[in-house]
């Protein structure tokens, strides 16, 4: 049993204009094994509080706390988040030229575990996890991200989750882009990924669709860089209902 | 076209650029010709004397079986085949060294053919190498450039009728080295010429490879990679002349850079000439600068003087290492070193599987590795 805790958390980042305020005092607890949407308007900070957890070096922390079982997340480097058991599966995946998805997926198995996967389990591992993700084994062999349509990318996101087996997931539209299908098999692997590993997760998304695949425990409403309202799976049918003019009103 | 239509090609074009066997014929250069304009000129005066006569580089031939090598004067009808000097330097080591070491190869050699120069002190010297694929031949050469000195260097290659031949300029140099080079290719009717230049070492290192036909069906691929620390200045210059009809020429060069006043340049001249119908070309250059401080310079010139060609095409970029990759891949747990590794050898994995000759590619990565590793102990690094 894990707790990620973000408290108070304020984030800027550099513009040319001068620094520019983005989050302003962010608070939020997941447990292992909870399941926490967040919603809010375009522009509101969601992907900038997912940046900051994992540690994006244009975001600066200019106030509060992250940690983990009492750990200091904002301490770490980028990489020690991730060994230490945290996740992104960002909005828009980076392409890396020349480095294959096999061999990219096995460097951070090693990194993440701290020893190499005995080869014959890996192998059929990743086979079978791509095999539920209906993505063509042929998808190993090429380039990270290179020329994967959108949906494709973040089944490619989800396989990695699902590999690497953190203990928080942050899941940044993970759901936007993708077809019924692929809205459902992405749905089983994060559920997959929730029940066998206890994982916490933290999923930002504009639909409830998703929530209808992936029960939430708790729904928070994201406006101007906090969260402006909590509430139970129920916030989430209000939100499409009405949209967020009341809570922009107020922020 | 008759000659004096030649004459009023305009200075600019890559055929009014002379090429002589005789020092006298090409002024000693200033460093603001054409040509000149981006390399260093000091270390490079010693390489410009009428001409060279120290003996600081020895070539060693490992032949395969079915390789002849044979030491010849100037008096060798081989010698001289792939054409005249392009420039001073060429023309100096043409007069400097009285003996051409010629590697004949005859029929299919599967082994790889080993020439090393090994350079042992900085007088100044000049060698000559002409590589001849023999009509229908097929084989790979290697020329492994290795130690110090300040050398002016010809390789001629030559490969005649329906020839296959792989030939790998290897410079891994000491820091302390000078190097000029002049590699002059003539492909005859249906001859392939794998050609690859991988500049690792040297303090300045400058080759430029001249490719021509005289037949039709010839396909030149010409490849070269480089990675260049501080201090270090590497540049290619490319000249390929299509002048007959239905040729082939495919150039990829990538090179990455890092530390203060690392500097390479690249200049893809490309020429297809009105005769040359049936062309299809298409050079490329890509550069990675892995920190602040270093510099590459890149001009691709495409020159058409045909309508009736299959393709014609070039591209050049140089890029910044991408911070959001780096984020990516650290995001997942990889450290930042092996991060980097993942992408620059990711930024040469294409090219390296085009070198495809096992001994080369294997010596290009660990030398990689070892520029990396020594990135990751230097300041200035952009992370
Ligand atoms: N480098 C930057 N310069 C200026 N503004 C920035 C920069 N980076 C982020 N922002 C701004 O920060 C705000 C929050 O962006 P963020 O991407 O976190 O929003 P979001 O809630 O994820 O939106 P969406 O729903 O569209 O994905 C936006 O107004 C964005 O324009
Ligand atoms: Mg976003």
């Amino acid at each position: 049993m894990s707790t990620l805790e973000i408290c108070d958390l304020h984030v800027s980042v550099d513009t040319r204009e001068g620094t520019k305020q983005i989050l302003r005092g962010v608070d939020l607890t997941v447990a292992s094994g909870q399941t926490h949407a967040i919603m809010g308007p375009n522009g509101s900070g969601k992907s900038t509080l997912a940046y900051s957890v994992a540690g994006h070096p244009k975001f600066h922390v200019t106030g509060g706390s992250v940690t983990m079982d009492g750990e200091d997340v904002l301490a770490m480097s980028v990489d020690e988040r991730a060994r230490a058991g945290l996740f992104l599966a960002m909005q828009y995946p980076v392409e890396v030229p020349g480095v294959s998805v096999s061999n990219f997926l096995r460097t951070a198995k090693t990194a993440v575990d701290g020893k190499a996967p005995p080869l014959r389990a890996w192998v059929k591992d990743m086979k079978a996890t791509m095999a539920e993700l209906r993505m063509d084994p042929a998808f190993a062999e090429r380039s990270v991200n290179e020329g994967f349509s959108g949906g494709e990318k973040k089944r490619h996101e989800i396989l990695q989750m699902e590999l690497l087996r953190p203990r928080f997931a942050i899941l940044d539209e993970t759901d936007s882009g993708l077809d019924v299908d692929a809205l459902r098999i992405v749905s089983e692997g994060i559920n997959r990924a929730r029940e066998t590993n206890n994982a916490g997760v933290l999923l930002i998304t504009h639909y409830t669709r998703i929530l209808r695949y992936v029960r939430p425990d708790f729904v928070h409403v994201f406006v101007a860089g906090r969260i402006a309202e909590e509430g139970g799976p129920e916030l989430a049918d209000q939100l499409e209902d009405e949209g967020y003019d009341r809570f922009e009103q107020v922020a | 076209m008759t000659p004096t239509e030649l004459a009023v090609v305009p200075e600019a074009s890559r055929a009014a650029r002379r090429t002589s066997f005789d020092p006298a014929d090409f002024p000693v250069p200033t460093g603001r010709e054409e040509e000149w304009r981006f390399t260093p000129m000091e270390p490079l005066a010693p390489l410009f004397a009428d001409q060279v006569d120290g003996h600081d580089v020895v070539v060693d031939v490992m032949a395969a079986p079915g390789v002849e090598v044979s030491q010849v004067g100037h008096d060798d009808p081989r010698v001289g085949a792939g054409g005249a000097p392009g420039d001073r330097a060429a023309a100096v080591a043409w007069v400097s060294a009285d003996e051409a070491t010629v590697i004949a190869v005859r029929g299919t050699v599967p082994d790889v053919t080993t020439v090393t120069l090994r350079g042992h002190g900085r007088a100044p010297s000049a060698a000559h190498l002409l590589v001849w694929a023999e009509p229908g031949a097929s084989g790979t050469v290697v020329l492994d450039h290795t130690g110090t000195a300040v050398l002016t260097e010809t390789v001629e290659i030559v490969a005649e009728q329906g020839s296959d031949l792989t030939v790998v300029s290897l410079q891994t140099w000491r820091d302390d080295t000078v190097h000029a080079a002049n590699h002059r290719l003539r492909l005859a009717d249906d001859a392939s010429v794998k050609h690859v230049v991988v500049t690792l070492g040297g303090a300045l290192v400058r080759i430029a490879p001249d490719v021509q036909f005289t037949g039709p069906g010839g396909a030149v691929t010409a490849l070269g990679l480089s990675y260049g620390h501080a201090g270090q200045h590497l540049e290619h210059r490319l000249f390929v002349d299509h002048a007959v009809p239905r040729c082939r020429s495919q150039v990829t060069y990538k090179g990455a850079l890092q530390g203060d006043g690392a500097h390479s340049v690249w200049v893809g001249d490309v020429l297809i000439r009105a005769a040359a119908e049936g062309t299809d070309t298409y050079e490329q250059n890509r550069n990675l600068l892995l920190t602040e401080g270093a510099r590459a310079d890149s001009v691709p010139n495409l020159e058409i003087e045909t309508g009736l060609i299959e393709g014609a095409g070039h591209a050049s970029a140089t890029g910044r290492f991408d911070d959001e990759q780096l984020f990516y891949l650290r995001s997942r747990g990889i450290d930042e070193t092996e991060a980097r590794r993942l992408v620059v050898r990711g930024f040469f994995a294409e090219l390296l599987a085009q070198v495809g000759v096992a001994e080369v590619t294997d010596r290009i990565m660990a030398h990689v590795d070892a520029e990396l590793a020594r990135l990751a102990t230097q300041p200035g690094a952009v992370s």
